[in-house]
Parts: structure tokens; C-alpha cells; sequence
């Protein structure tokens, strides 16, 4: 190892020191945590697991879990690159407020978040009163779940687009002008290829946070087992029943499909800069 | 939930440090919280006068099996009140408390019961008098998830029980029933508590199905304008028991306090006290007083129909347990 590392000779100090504090950290913080899990799930067995995981409501539940927050990251990706276009681009009134704003998913517990989605689309609620009589029923349905998670994920793709779309030089789109592209020409081939990235990491990192997400769905969903019942809920009922086993077995699962399509979206990210990048 | 486990084991340990007087972590459920309120100040005063010591009480609370997995994962609670004796049963399986933890204390360990009962909209517009009634086709009901919640857990119970025990009854009819009255379930809450502004708050459903006593605080906390609660003619005896942490007190040297907070439940003071919270007393004296309050309902026990929680757990909520059939066959 000490020779890999000596072998260039960096102008910048520290190197070994400060990649063993990110090993360690990174394998207590991480891996350490991952391997109990694996762990834990070892003592099952095989048709222990497939028991655990295979059952009807256990599936049921993990494909509503990855629909519903990859529809809720797809709605952010168009609504939150909108947002952060008109927050780059446009000075109005307010606009540190409505750049404030933003946040506020982040900084909520999920939990009131939850109660306050719920009080607002419930039949009953300001907002649900008025789908009611449309026959359109958001809480305490499929649907919304989706509202649930696209509030919680919105603040990952304007966080992450926002930047960008500020570094964008202006100097690009001139030059397109003069050369005769159309607005919508410049849109295509100038700003969106440059955003792509980011828009990307923002919708990756939305889809993420809502698989995952507990306390806001939790409140909106009815949790009606086939129908609109997460998968983390699978995972809290099977610990309420003290099956830890098998809690970590659906938890493991999940863990599994994050880490495919993590790796699936990281691949078109590559390929996205390869094919994008190169060209600048 | 979780976090409120972690914040009453961090209050535990910081005061346990900080004061030289003996602490006492009572970690319950949810529901409970009003009525440890009203008890904790009774026992000390009470415990001052007896012994002059003073000791400082600090209560958890969350849901039910939650609350019991933390303290078998190391919680260090001096004593736990739980809803249903399997929680506490969780902690005999870990080692520790003994398995005959249950004939401790008096009535099973039981100071005090709940039985389950129905709230309607005011006037009982669908004339829900029974479990049957439940099942009709169109009726909304608001019943917490039997997974996640002993409430919930209760209910189906007292619902299979009623279709067992009925004129003609059988496991058929007893399934039938209750897979026609979870289909009228339009949202399963985690919880009671979370049911109740289900029903109350977002006026979702029907009827609610709760323990007797959360029907008080509801009536006390949303007046008694918008609804009425209805007796079934059978329902099912909910069991509160208590017990220390053997474990946990032997290592604290806190058994002598912690045997005494739970004996106080038993006196006349603290059985008047869960009257007062609308939980069914054991003492026959302080029952008779509060009459008036508790409605006679027949009732049936857990282990009477079902043997035993092991037994029921196994057969009804486990994984592809009949619970989990009713919902697959939808």
C-alpha cells in the first residue's frame, strides 16, 4: 500500500494521513452500519428470506415504494429546474424569501410535514374539499404519497440545478444568437446539456431520500396493505411483531434495488458527460 | 418515537448522575401519558410521607411494542406498562425479567382494564349497535393498524371473539366477520391516537373502534357535541399489566422504589386515579364508586378465547397470519 501511495509523490501534504481518517470514517459511518445488517439477516437462511420478502404484501409494498418515488423525483425534475430558472434568472420582489422557501422541506420534521399535507388534501382539508366533489382523492391514497414525497425532494433539484445554472455563462447563449439557433434551439443544445448533470444528481438524490422516506408518507397514505402501504412501513410492523430478521431482510432488499438503480442512473450520468462534456 | 426513547434514556442517565436521590424510568405507551401525569405526583407524596426519600420519576412513551423492543435492546427502564402482556413477555424471552413475571403483583399484574367500545356520529345515523354491524356493506370504520398497534390488535380480537361466541358462531363466521369489517377499513392508521383525528379531525369514517378510556379523552378534548359511544354487547377485556425490570433495578439498586410505585397502583388512591382516567379499577370499593361511569360490558379475556398472545400473534398477525390473508384475498 505505502508504495502505491509513494509511487507520485504529491505537491500537497497530508495525503496519507487524511485518506486513513476517510477510511475510517467512511467504514464506521457506512460500511459498518451496512454489515450488521448483513449480518443480521445471515442466521435466516435462504427460504427464510425468500419467506420474509417474497410475500405478497412485502412486494407489493416495495413496488409502491419505488413508483411512487420515482414519479415524485421525475414531477421535481421538471418543477424543480423551473424553479431554480427563475430564481437564477429573473430579479423580483421577494426573491430571497421565495429562495428561503425552498429550504423548508429540509428543515421540517417529516412528521409535520405529514400532518400538514394530510390536514390540507383530506376531504375535509382547504385543498381536498374542493377535489372531493371532482371524485379525486389525494390522502389516504397512492396519490398522496406522491404529493408527500415530491414536497420532501423538491429542495434536492433546485439545490443542486441552482448552481449551475449561475456558472452558466451567459457569453454561450449570446454566441448562439448571433449564430442563428431559435430560443427553444438554445434551450435544447445549450442550457439543458449543461444542466444535465445536475439535473441528474438533484433527481438521484430525491428518488433516494424518498424510498427511504417514513414519517411524512406515513400520515397521507391510509397504509391499506396492497394498496397503499411503503415498504418502510413493512419494515416498522415487522419490528413492532419483534422480527427483526425479517425487518432487515425487506430493509436489505430495499437496499439492494436503491443500490442498482443508484448505479444505473450514476452509468447515464457518465455517459451523459462523456457525450456532453467532450464537445466544451 | 425512537427519538423519545433515546431523549427519556438521556433524562435517565443525566439525572441519574446529577441527583443523589433515587430515579425511576417508567417507560409506557402512548395513551398512558395523561394518566401517569395525574398518578406520578400521588405516588412521591405518598412515598415522601411513608418513607421520607424522594425519589424523581421520569416516563417514556411511544408505541406500544416499540417502547418494549427498546428496553430489551437496553432501555434501562426501572419498570414498564405496557397494553398487552406479550411486550412484556418479550422481555422474559431476553432474560430480563423471570417468566413468571405475571404473578408478582395482584390480578395478574393487572391494576387496571380497558375494554373496546364504538364511537359513532352523533344520533347514530347507521344505527350501529354490534360487531355485525361493522360489516355492512358501505359503512366506513376506523380501526388502527393490528400490526403496529395493540389497539388495533384489541379490536380484531373483540370482533373474532363476538363472531365466535355469537348464537351459531364458528372460526368461518368469526373470519368472515372480521375480513368484512377490515374491508370498511378506509385508512389504517400506525396507531390509536393517530386514528382518533382520523375519525375526529379529518371526520373520516363512520365509526371508530378504541379502547374505552381514549374515548373519554377524546370526549373531554372535543367535547361531547359531535358524537356518541356506543357498548357492543360482547367485547374484549384489555389488559394493562405492569412489571419491573429485574435487570435493570438489580443493577440500580432501585427494586425497593420501583416495587413500591407499582404496589401504589393497587391503593385506593391510585386505582381512584385510573377511574378518573376512565381505566376500569380492580378494587372492587373504588369500582362500585366510579359505577356510574363504566357501563357493564360483558367481556371476554385474551387467553380465555385464545389461549395465550403467543398463540394469537402466531395464528392472526405474523406474516401470512390470518390478518394477512384477509387483506390477499381482496
Amino acid at each position: 500500500m505505502s508504495t502505491i501511495l509513494n509511487l507520485r509523490h504529491s505537491v500537497l501534504p497530508g495525503f496519507r494521513l487524511s485518506f486513513g481518517i476517510t477510511l475510517f470514517w467512511l467504514a464506521l459511518i457506512v460500511l459498518l452500519p451496512f454489515a450488521a445488517l448483513v449480518y443480521s439477516t445471515v442466521g435466516m437462511g435462504w427460504d427464510g428470506f425468500l419467506a420474509a420478502v417474497g410475500s405478497e404484501r412485502v412486494m407489493a409494498s416495495i413496488r409502491l415504494s419505488f413508483a411512487t418515488a420515482g414519479l415524485s423525483a421525475l414531477i421535481n425534475l421538471v418543477f424543480g429546474f423551473l424553479v431554480a430558472w427563475v430564481l437564477v434568472r429573473y430579479p423580483f420582489p421577494g426573491k430571497r424569501l421565495v429562495d428561503a422557501l425552498v429550504d423548508l422541506p429540509f428543515a421540517l420534521p417529516t412528521a409535520v410535514a405529514g400532518i400538514a399535507l394530510t390536514t390540507l388534501y383530506a376531504p375535509n382539508g382547504w385543498i381536498g374539499q374542493f377535489l372531493a366533489p371532482l371524485g379525486i382523492k389525494v390522502a389516504f391514497t397512492p396519490l398522496g404519497i406522491i404529493v408527500a414525497l415530491t414536497f420532501i425532494g423538491l429542495p434536492f433539484v433546485v439545490r443542486t440545478v441552482q448552481p449551475v445554472l449561475e456558472d452558466l455563462e451567459k457569453e454561450l447563449e449570446e454566441a448562439a444568437t448571433c449564430l442563428g439557433a431559435s430560443r427553444w434551439d438554445i434551450f435544447r443544445r445549450v442550457i439543458f446539456p449543461a444542466t444535465l448533470p445536475s439535473l441528474i444528481t438533484g433527481g438521484t438524490m430525491a428518488f433516494a431520500r424518498a424510498t427511504g422516506e417514513y414519517g411524512s408518507v406515513i400520515f397521507i397514505a391510509g397504509n391499506i396493505p396492497l394498496v397503499s402501504e411503503i415498504a418502510p412501513l413493512i419494515i416498522v410492523s415487522k419490528l413492532d411483531q419483534f422480527d427483526q430478521q425479517g425487518a432487515t431482510a425487506v430493509a436489505l432488499v430495499m437496499l439492494g434495488i436503491s443500490f442498482v438503480f443508484l448505479l444505473l442512473i450514476n452509468l447515464i450520468q457518465w455517459w451523459a458527460a462523456r457525450r456532453h462534456g467532450a464537445g466544451r | 418515537m425512537k427519538l423519545r426513547a433515546l431523549f427519556g434514556l438521556v433524562a435517565a442517565v443525566l439525572s441519574a448522575h446529577v441527583l443523589a436521590d433515587a430515579t425511576l424510568l417508567n417507560v409506557s405507551y402512548d395513551v398512558m401519558r395523561d394518566f401517569y401525569k395525574d398518578y406520578n405526583p400521588a405516588f412521591l407524596k405518598a412515598y415522601k410521607a411513608k418513607t421520607g426519600e424522594t425519589v424523581t420519576i421520569q416516563q417514556s412513551h411511544g408505541g406500544s411494542s416499540k417502547q418494549a423492543l427498546s428496553v430489551a435492546n437496553g432501555l434501562a427502564a426501572d419498570v414498564i406498562t405496557m397494553n398487552q402482556a406479550s411486550d412484556i413477555d418479550l422481555l422474559a424471552t431476553r432474560g430480563l425479567i423471570p417468566a413468571n413475571w405475571a404473578s408478582r403483583l395482584p390480578n395478574a399484574s393487572v391494576p387496571f382494564t380497558s375494554t373496546t367500545v364504538f364511537l359513532v356520529r352523533k344520533g347514530n345515523p347507521h344505527k350501529v349497535r354490534d360487531w355485525n354491524d361493522l360489516a355492512k356493506p358501505g359503512l366506513q370504520v376506523i380501526i388502527p393498524n393490528p400490526k403496529t398497534s395493540g389497539n388495533g390488535r384489541y379490536t380484531y380480537l373483540a370482533a373474532w371473539g363476538s363472531g365466535l361466541k355469537q348464537p351459531g358462531g364458528s372460526e368461518a363466521k368469526a373470519r368472515t366477520l372480521v375480513a368484512g369489517i377490515f374491508k370498511n377499513v378506509p385508512v389504517l392508521d400506525g396507531g390509536g391516537r393517530a386514528a382518533t383525528t382520523t375519525f375526529m379531525q379529518r371526520q373520516i369514517g363512520d365509526v371508530l373502534v378504541t379502547f374505552e378510556n381514549e374515548a373519554e379523552l377524546i370526549a373531554r378534548e372535543f367535547g361531547r357535541g359531535s358524537f356518541e359511544i356506543v357498548y357492543p354487547p360482547l367485547s374484549v377485556l384489555a389488559e394493562n399489566p405492569v412489571a419491573i425490570v429485574d435487570k435493570v433495578v438489580d443493577k440500580k439498586g432501585s427494586r425497593k422504589q420501583a416495587e413500591d410505585y407499582l404496589r401504589f397502583l393497587w391503593s385506593s388512591e391510585g386505582q381512584t386515579i385510573a377511574a378518573q382516567n376512565y381505566l376500569r379499577p380492580q378494587d372492587k370499593a373504588v369500582a362500585q364508586k366510579f359505577d356510574a361511569q363504566f357501563p357493564y360490558v360483558k367481556t371476554f379475556t385474551v387467553q380465555s378465547v385464545f389461549g395465550s398472545w403467543a398463540a394469537v400473534n402466531k395464528k392472526h398477525f405474523a406474516d401470512g397470519g390470518v390478518f394477512d390473508q384477509i387483506y390477499s384475498k381482496r
